[in-house]
């Protein structure tokens, strides 16, 4: 399946800054079963991109606009030519080993009550169960527990305080998910990204999240817990990192100016039927 | 230097200075309430004063008279107001703590020492007798610092920016006490002999350090288009408009000097300063003295902000 | 208390020859000049340093630390034997870093657990495949040094962060000159003012490659607020570096510039005494505002140097501290010429069993704990209280180690009955530079002022004493 993607990100200034400092996570590369085709990063301004690879092999850009402007806005899009290989990650750019994805974050510090979240999933999985039956058990009960809420959370929130909440966006289910994994002696990470999806809605406001396990013989696989399932051919990895600040698309900061507001809209669709669509208005 | 730095000296001397103008109105209008209404009329001077000191609003805020109490509290101790004289050298030090090493020991010394010894005033004196003491060590600690650094630092960029703080604070300060009292220095205010106004005029001068002045000046008594004048446009004067606009330039250029370039702060004073050197009162009173002084202080406003803008950022 | 090593008078009681001098001085002493002096330096360390005095609270003169007038001294040998232990150590900590964030051979070769370093806090993943300028990462260390008699030292920890107390060492030399011109004058010392000088040309050694021939060197500051700002300002002053917070940078295509009333200049070295934690929002901590966005940026990019580089703390933390000597060995394959304390480390069965044994005799600390929260000092510690912390152990023994008790040699000290022996330290600063090693002889000699004390930290009753290294 060939998915096409835009996503843009705009921020408006009631008073505009004296200048805009950022670091972007917005590029994909390639690995078994995913082929990028395409790709291009626009910014609303006049500056120099500067790519660059981060510690966990991501693509990084960095770049600093000189204002005054009254908004700026980083556009990416392009196409990613998908393979479903059931959740499994091959190929992958890997700069550290798994024993790294232990470490615990303060996004992803669990507390007791995901201490015990954790070895329920392992009990309900039942005596001897696999690591991979534990975190599939896992991954049901992440997304029975915690509901899919965008009013409660911020990308600040934590997992234990979303745990706590019972709801939260994929970014915080992933944050649980890993929590309790690593919790449990399985390497775990972040995975932001964008998903295709299939009830036909291509208009999303926000990107895309799930979790990525280390299992001894099996090597990576994906969870994404907020569908409860494996990634497929639909989810299209961009950045991974120990949790979400370590994916995130942007990071950046501003000189000056204020009264910020951000948009975001992202569009996911297959390459195919978006020239139909087109040639059919 | 570092923009911040140059930033931390410039506001360091404008607090100082704003501070000791602060005591001397004080010190003015306590001379003037407590004369009999006879010599000074019914207005209301501590009212005055707070409008002098340019925070009416924020006083009002808190108190609904201005009566000797509240205002010397206000301007003199209070945390509330963010332009008090204890405000100003709590700011003052915590300037010059941000640039210790770009001041001399003896100016870090006075404004140490006199922050410690403000801590000393606690809520402010009990009896009129020490608020007295208060206003002059309050005068006294401001020429001390000031001959601090007149006297130790180096004559370079560093000095330069202390020292327009020090003359931008002034020209803002002798400009609102025109603002507020201009009314009795127009021309047809003058009722000979009455000696109403003359304590009045005497306070002006009083505040701004200029009563002996203005007899060795004009060698005659006291009169309002030459409080104005001399307040205005005589050079010889340190407070006048003139004066501080003559040290304003003075010191950019030793800046530009230095720094091989000028640009809009430069070229703001200077534009300023010749209007001064080319007016002359009767030319003023013409046009309107209120409208001079409002337009005055908006240009030294706007002149403030260019330095910032092409120095202190 | 007999039982320790004392600087000037050994074991035994009969002075030992570096101390010659110093002992028949205070012997001919009067008790009431040495009493005068002290009260003199007292009053110049409030003079001279009412600049960090004032910076603490309102009654702020409590914040002085105690200074003490007799001088703590080391003799030529003993130095040069200190300096060649230093060097080499430093050395290693520097190979070690290197090695931890390139490829991590250590854990290869199974010296180091992995699990030790990849989930400990001081590890800084973002650091991993990056270069540093000149491949040096701990610009500045202090070591602390600990003797237990005339001929050990042991190194009690590596400090790689930012260590600071320099500006003691400094300043208690100036004071030392001021008020013991015949002291001085009957001994041949070496000297230390020269540090800031060395400092600098270390700094500037570093330099990225493409700063230009006179690199551009600013102290990066959290500001006024922090404990230790008076030592930046002092640094910089006598650096002669603009002292700079945050706010002052920005980061512009890649390179750091610092705001300046003629425009934006250039840094090509940044001598940071902020944590890594706070110094881009944009790659850690997103909150922090004392830091510079974008930094890492310029840093990987090769146009800015940091000193020290992000992420020596893993070289510092108090499990690896214990692999020191074996991390000496596998880099140098030299013995280490310095000895670490024996160090149980109770995330090993056989260790735990035996901390557990020993309990009331050692030592435990959390491996990343500080500031003495956390640590069982078995001699003093009730019953009840090390039965609380063997609970501790068996719970989590990976967070504790176990040292003993050391005696810590002791030095003559003014105290309130006169010169009493009191318990000492040392922390001498190792500038590595692209060039060289420089070491200022000498550093800071913390002294425990209460009798029988071992914590010489100054927020628990410690003062300081110069240091003199004898010359010849």
């Amino acid at each position: 399946m060939r998915i096409r993607i835009s996503h843009a990100t705009t921020y408006h200034y009631d008073m505009p800054p004296n200048g805009v400092t950022q670091l972007l996570r917005l590029t994909p590369r390639n690995h078994d079963g995913q082929y990028v085709v395409n790709w291009r990063i626009d910014l609303s301004q006049d500056c120099l991109l500067h790519q660059h690879e981060d510690a966990f092999g991501n693509i990084t850009h960095s770049f600093t606009a000189d204002g005054p402007f009254d908004h700026l806005a980083i556009t990416v899009c392009g196409e990613v030519e998908m393979q479903d290989t059931h959740g499994f990650v091959k190929g992958a750019v890997e700069r550290f080993p798994p024993a790294l994805y232990l470490r615990e974050t303060d996004l992803t510090l669990p507390d007791a009550a995901i201490v015990e979240f954790s070895e329920a999933a392992r009990a309900e999985a039942g005596a001897g169960a696999s690591a991979l039956s534990v975190m599939h058990q896992l991954l049901a009960n992440v997304h029975g527990e915690i509901a899919f809420d965008t009013t409660p959370t911020q990308t600040a929130t934590t997992a234990a305080e979303a745990f706590k909440l019972k709801r939260g966006v994929c970014q915080d289910l992933t944050h649980v998910f890993i929590a309790a994994a690593r919790q449990l002696g399985v390497p775990a990470r972040y995975i932001g990204g964008h998903f295709y999806r299939a009830d036909g809605v291509t208009a999303q406001d926000a990107g895309h999240a799930w979790a990525e396990v280390y299992i001894e013989d099996y090597g990576w696989i994906g969870f994404d817990p907020t569908n409860a399932i494996c990634p497929t051919d639909a989810h299209v990895r961009i950045a991974a990192g120990l949790d979400y600040l370590g994916a995130s698309p942007v990071r950046g900061t501003r000189y000056g100016g204020h009264g910020e507001t951000l948009t975001v809209a992202v569009n996911v669709d297959q390459a195919s039927q978006q020239s139909q669509s087109q040639s059919q208005s | 230097m570092l923009s911040r730095t140059a930033d931390n000296l410039y506001w360091l001397s404008r607090y100082v200075e704003r501070a000791e103008y602060l005591a001397r109105i004080l010190d003015a209008t306590q001379r003037l309430s407590s004369m009999p209404l006879a010599y000074v009329g019914t207005s209301n001077e501590w009212e005055s004063a707070v409008l002098t000191a340019g925070c009416a609003t924020a006083f009002f805020k808190i108190y609904d008279e201005a009566n000797e109490e509240n205002v010397t509290d206000f301007l003199a101790f209070s945390t509330a107001n963010s332009s008090s004289i204890r405000s100003c050298f709590e700011m003052a030090r915590s300037n010059a703590r941000a640039v210790r090493t770009a001041l001399t020991m003896e100016m870090w010394d006075q404004i140490n020492g006199t922050w410690l010894e403000l801590q000393r005033y606690g809520n402010g004196p009990t009896s009129r007798e020490e608020l007295s003491r208060f206003l002059r060590w309050v005068q006294e600690s401001s020429l001390r610092f000031d001959g601090s650094a007149y006297r130790t630092m180096l004559r370079n960029d560093a000095y330069w920016f202390s020292r327009l703080g020090v003359y931008i604070e002034r020209a803002d300060n002798t400009a609102r006490i025109l603002d507020v009292k201009y009314h009795l220095l127009l021309p047809d205010n003058e009722r000979v002999g009455g000696p109403l106004d003359y304590f009045q005029w005497a306070a002006i001068l009083r505040s701004v350090s200029a009563l002996t002045a203005y007899h060795w000046v004009y060698r005659d008594s006291l009169k309002p288009w030459l409080v104005a004048d001399l307040l205005i446009l005589k050079e010889e004067l340190p407070r006048s408009l003139a004066s501080c606009y003559e040290a304003i330039v003075r010191n950019l250029d030793a800046i530009s000097g230095a720094y091989g370039r000028q640009g809009p702060a430069q070229r703001q004073a200077r534009a300023v300063r010749t209007r001064l050197q080319n007016s002359r009162m009767d030319g003023i009173f013409q046009r309107g003295l209120h409208e001079f002084i409002s337009e005055f202080i908006t240009e030294t406003n706007s002149l403030g902000g260019a330095i910032t803008e092409q120095f202190l950022i | 208390m007999s039982a320790c090593f004392d600087e000037m008078k050994g074991h035994d009681g009969g002075v030992r020859p570096p101390y010659d001098e110093l002992a028949r001085w205070l012997k001919e002493v009067p008790p009431d000049v040495l009493d005068y002096r002290r009260r003199e330096a007292e009053l110049l360390f409030r003079r001279i340093g009412i600049t960090f005095a004032v910076y603490g609270e309102a009654d702020s003169t409590e914040r002085l630390i105690p200074f003490d007038v007799i001088p703590r001294i080391i003799s030529g040998n003993e130095w040069r034997l200190l300096e060649k232990g230093l060097t080499q150590r430093v050395k290693a900590l520097n190979m070690f870093i290197k090695d931890i964030y390139g490829a991590r051979e250590i854990l290869r070769a199974g010296v180091i657990p992995d699990d030790l370093i990849f989930r400990n806090p001081a590890f800084r993943p973002e650091m991993s495949g990056q270069s540093v300028p000149h491949d040096i990462y701990v610009h500045i260390a202090g070591i602390d040094i600990v003797r237990v008699d005339a001929d050990t030292f042991y190194v009690l920890e590596d400090n790689a962060r930012t260590p600071s107390g320099v500006s003691y060492m400094l300043e208690n030399r100036e004071i030392m000159m001021r008020l013991f011109p015949e002291l001085f004058s009957r001994h041949r010392i070496a000297p230390v003012e020269n540090y800031p000088d060395e400092l600098l040309a270390t700094l500037k050694s570093v330099a990225p490659l493409t700063a230009g021939s006179d690199p551009n060197v600013a102290l990066l500051t959290p500001g006024v607020f922090n404990s230790a700002y008076y030592e930046h300002s002092f640094l910089a002053d006598k650096l002669g570096v603009e002292l700079v917070e945050g706010r002052d940078l920005l980061v512009k295509n890649e390179i750091v510039y610092m705001r300046t009333t003629q425009g934006l200049k250039r840094v090509d070295v940044i001598y940071r005494r902020i944590d890594d934690d706070f110094i881009d929002p944009l790659t850690f901590r997103p909150d922090s505002i004392l830091g510079l966005p974008g930094l890492m940026s310029a840093y990987q990019a090769g146009n800015v140097t940091l000193a020290n580089a992000v992420g020596t703390g893993i070289a510092d933390d108090k499990a690896v501290y214990s692999y020191m000597p074996a991390v000496v060995k596998f880099y140098l394959d030299e013995e280490p010429i310095l000895k670490n304390v024996p160090t149980w480390r109770c995330r090993e069965p056989e260790h735990l069993a035996y901390v557990l044994d020993h309990l009331p005799e050692l030592v435990v600390k959390e491996v990343h704990g500080s500031g003495g929260y956390g640590m069982l000092i078995g001699p003093t510690a009730s019953k009840i209280a090390i039965e609380q912390f063997r609970a501790k152990l068996k719970t989590a023994p990976t967070n504790f180690i176990a040292q003993p008790t050391l005696a810590l040699s002791t030095c003559p000290t003014c105290v309130e009955a006169g010169v009493a022996p009191r318990h000492v330290d040392l922390r001498p600063f190792v500038l590595s530079g692209s060039d060289r090693t420089r070491i200022v002889p000498g550093g800071l000699t913390r002294v425990a002022l209460k009798e029988g004390s071992l914590v010489v930290n100054s927020s628990q009753g410690g003062g300081t004493k110069d240091t003199w290294v004898l010359d010849g």
